[in-house]
């Protein structure tokens, strides 16, 4: 596959969880879409590291496409832990309000 | 066509799909399992990209772990269907548009690349856990240690956060029950 395919293909899930973040209201469900935005920028990480692999540059040095990968195995560790907390905040915003609708939660604004 | 393009054709339908079918469910259960089958789809993806290991990860981490966490949220908060009324269609409209010409936009500025190198199906062993195991404890040994303290901190904020009212304010709603 051509490294098009996979940045077009990256793109589109990529839109699909800014398009949910605008639509929906449910807050788990934006939190969703935001893990949804990881995933695609993480796919389009080890395509491009894949795609240099080959590379002159990878051949000077050894290591050249597995660093990429640790890259992606570090924003993985990242998620897990942003998850906890805000699935945590969001637990407390359910029990003050007894809602996750982020319409409700626009106290911040003033 | 060759047997990588017809995978990989699948493997993004059922990816594309699955993401629009989290969006449009209304149940929020529905919603993650659909995004588990996305997480899936994403691991083949990795597999047939040479990175073996991230594609293990990425079911044991997410499939695993994350999504499993979000459904015992949102049994735990017991949402049903009719909790998020999906009215104001105009505004989502207006959201889909938004979304539509991002899109577009990143894809016409993406098809201007001349540089279109293909991603070859090969052999490499960059993607196996001892490759990447010696990467990471030799060259990433302080990032790695760094991220431990951070998980240290993301477990300590999130039972502080979740954490139910503090002892002397329950005592004290109790203290007010029972004088009155």
């Amino acid at each position: 596959m051509d490294i098009k395919a996979y940045i077009v293909l990256a793109l589109i899930l990529f839109t699909i969880g800014v398009t949910g973040v605008l639509i929906r209201r449910n807050a788990i469900i934006i939190f969703m879409c935001i893990e949804l935005m990881l995933n695609a920028v993480n796919l389009l990480l080890v395509a491009f590291s894949k795609m240099h692999a080959m590379s002159a540059v990878a051949k000077a040095s050894p290591t050249f496409a597995s660093d990429a990968q640790i890259f992606v195995f570090f924003i993985m560790v990242v998620a897990a832990a942003e998850v906890t907390v805000g699935l945590s905040i969001i637990m407390l915003l359910y029990r003050n309000t007894r809602s996750v609708d982020v319409n409700f939660l626009n106290r911040l604004k003033y | 066509m060759e047997l990588t393009t017809i995978l990989f054709l699948i493997l993004s339908l059922i990816s594309i799909g699955s993401a629009v079918m989290m969006l449009m469910s209304r149940n929020p259960v529905y919603s993650v399992l659909w995004l588990i089958l996305l997480f899936f789809t994403i691991s083949a993806h990795y597999l047939m990209l040479n990175a073996q290991f991230l594609a293990v990860v990425n079911i044991i981490v997410y499939a695993g772990a994350i999504m499993v966490l979000f459904l015992f949220v949102v049994m735990l908060m017991n949402l049903n269907a009719d909790t998020e009324p999906m009215k104001n269609y105009r505004l989502q409209l207006v959201g889909v548009i938004a979304g539509g010409s991002l899109l577009l936009i990143l894809v016409s500025a993406v098809m201007k690349i001349e540089n279109n190198q293909p991603v070859l199906l090969m052999v490499g062993d960059y993607g196996l856990i001892k490759v990447l195991g010696k990467t990471l404890f030799q060259k990433f040994v302080l990032p790695f240690e760094i991220s431990s303290i951070l998980f240290l901190s993301a477990i300590i904020g999130a039972m502080v956060i979740a954490k139910r009212d503090t002892p002397s304010q329950i005592t004290k709603g109790e203290t007010e029950k029972r004088s009155s």
